[in-house]
């Protein structure tokens, strides 16, 4: 397992210079929320959905929504890295005349599975996926990240309802929780807390890991698969702008680009 | 038109959603708690399987037919026009218009013909919320037949599909077999003294209108606007150009509606004045379906009045 962990560390680290890199060259993105999920994006492409980036519409596959649709960068650098688009394809983000648009289109680019970016319309789009599995008598599973901020939205609330009430067990949630958004900590801004017995309350299978450890990301997705007749929700303990020490736990970098003597302190510091 | 026969089309809605539900398995249905008013109860009978109800909750109904339909599935979303359109704008923006998710958003209970729930019920707006979304087509039927027809045809349009529909029970306009195509308008007599173009549950106040001028000599055209977008270039243009008025007529607001869509045409094709009948940029109030079009101004005495004016 301590190789696969390190091999793991290796392309998250390959995706975070990219990430990084991109939004440098975009002069604009989203780099905080994007680093925050880079290990647990890592382990969904890499250990744990069943994907082919040959075949990136097979009906079979399990699907992944990035219902925090501006976590973009993070998305498209691991694509690139699982195969499913060109690394020099990155180099375009967010410019005229590139398909790798600010937030995500599913018709744009292979491998995406929903078109996320007006917040909280996720859960119910991954919802409808799950469902439609069920009714098909498919074994996909599907998978939804949302941002800790992004839950403030009350339609996440409604899907949750729903993924409970439908009893979608094939879905899985993980709540990116940095604890911070635009304005300010989330706790300060409009509280989610406590989330852990909100999405238990609403009928969820919880657990509770650090985001950032991949023993603890792997096992979740385990046991997530294990229980029957009820959605999981792994709520993630995560760092923002993890891994470049100036963008940790900085509500500033949230959307903001590097310039050049950042990138190359960041370059440095990921290594 | 048979005036004694009198169906709302949100009834010929749910049993036409049934029928394509027998022909078609990827059709799938979802409500949010109106499943007895939007008539989708007939087809989640038939099929409960495929069918959904997302308790009183939208917009999380709006994405979750988006996440349908990437999987395949032909969701039939339905509620109240007003919830339907305006709770959950974003949703049928971001979800379903951007990315052309082949979903149905069915718009029941439109207009001020809603009746007794008054304003906050009435939707008058949606004709515009949904003319104005890219990848969108926006369909507002007439009667029974047409319902029926409609409701099997944006099955076979991969995209995005707003179908407008009414409470009230109206007259059966056309016989059984009618053919009708998505973005034609259908057009009654060669009257040159004036062209009404009606849509949803007023066509049958401009064939009443049509009815009573003839018998004092005048010859009008009714033009049935079934399909709001794509909008019917054509017609207009050749109607503008073959009679003395243009008057357009709807049970919704003048301001981005029906009357807005046909303008926006004559402005650019063949500028020539129109009367855009409708509600005047007001909200409705409860009374009778009936009271209300009379109260609004919206019946055919209205019409006929209008064409009479110099």
């Amino acid at each position: 397992m301590e190789s696969l962990y390190d091999e793991l560390k290796a392309k998250a680290l390959r995706i975070r210079r990219n990430i990084v890199n991109m939004i440098y060259l975009a002069s604009s993105g989203h780099p905080g929320g994007a680093l925050s999920i880079t290990d647990i994006l890592t382990t969904l492409y890499f250990t744990e959905m069943s994907i082919d980036p040959l075949n990136p519409k097979d009906e079979n596959r399990d699907r992944f929504v990035l219902s925090k649709g501006h976590a973009s960068a993070a998305l498209y650098a691991t694509l690139a890295e699982r195969g499913f688009i060109k690394n020099e394809d990155l180099l375009g983000f967010r410019k005229i005349d590139s398909n790798l648009q600010g937030h995500p289109d599913m018709n744009k680019i292979p491998g995406v599975d929903m078109t996320t970016g007006s917040l909280g319309q996720g859960l119910s789009a991954a919802n409808g996926m799950a469902l439609a599995g069920k009714l098909d008598n498919k074994s996909y599973r599907v998978y939804c990240v949302l941002g800790d901020g992004e839950i403030e939205e009350g339609q996440v609330w409604e899907a949750a309802m729903t993924a409970s009430h439908y009893k979608l067990d094939n879905l899985c949630v993980i709540v990116d929780n940095n604890n911070l958004q635009i304005d300010g900590t989330v706790d300060k801004v409009m509280s989610p807390y406590p989330i852990v017995d909100k999405f238990e309350s609403f009928g969820f299978n919880v657990i509770q890991i650090d985001g950032h450890d991949y023993k603890q990301i792997i096992e979740a997705f385990e046991e997530a698969k294990k229980v029957t007749g009820k959605p999981t929700a792994i709520i993630a303990k995560t760092i923002k702008g993890k891994g470049v020490s100036y963008m940790e736990n900085q509500a500033s970098w949230h959307g903001k680009a590097p310039n050049e003597q950042e990138l190359a302190q960041a370059m440095q510091e990921l290594i | 038109m048979d005036k004694d026969t009198k169906i709302a089309t949100r009834q010929s809605f749910g049993e036409a959603l049934k029928d394509l539900g027998e022909k078609n398995n990827s059709v799938v249905v979802l409500d949010a708690d109106l499943a007895g008013a939007t008539k989708t109860n007939i087809f989640g009978k038939a099929f409960p399987d495929r069918f959904f109800d997302m308790g009183i909750a939208e917009q999380d109904m709006i994405s979750t037919a988006a996440g349908l339909a990437s999987c395949g599935k032909i969701p039939y979303a339905a509620t109240f026009a007003v919830f339907a359109t305006g709770r959950s704008y974003d949703q049928i923006r971001s979800s379903v218009c951007y990315p052309k998710a082949n979903v149905k958003i069915c718009g029941t209970h439109a207009g001020v013909t809603v009746g007794e729930d008054g304003a906050t019920h009435q939707m008058l707006e949606d004709i515009s919320l949904m003319r104005g979304l890219p990848n969108m087509t926006v369909l507002c039927t007439s009667d029974d037949t047409q319902t029926k027809w409609a409701v099997e045809e944006i099955s076979k349009i991969n995209g995005p599909v707003y179908l407008r529909l009414s409470r009230a029970a109206t007259p059966v306009i056309y016989e059984q077999d009618t053919k009708f195509e998505i973005g034609k308008m259908v057009q009654f007599g060669e009257g040159t003294k004036a062209t009404v173009f009606a849509t949803g549950a007023v066509v049958s106040e401009a064939l009443e209108a049509q009815e009573i001028l003839a018998k004092e000599g005048i010859d009008i055209r009714v033009v049935d606007v079934h399909t709001i977008k794509p909008i019917d270039r054509e017609t207009i243009i050749k109607c503008a150009n073959e009679t003395e008025k243009l008057i357009s007529i709807e049970d919704h607001s003048v301001i981005g509606g029906l009357g807005t869509a046909i303008a926006e045409v004559l402005t650019e094709e063949c500028p020539k004045k129109l009367v855009r009948m409708g509600m005047k940029d007001c909200f409705g109030k409860s009374g009778k379906a009936m009271e209300l079009l009379e109260y609004f101004g919206l019946v055919a005495n209205n019409i006929v009045e209008e064409v009479k004016k110099n």
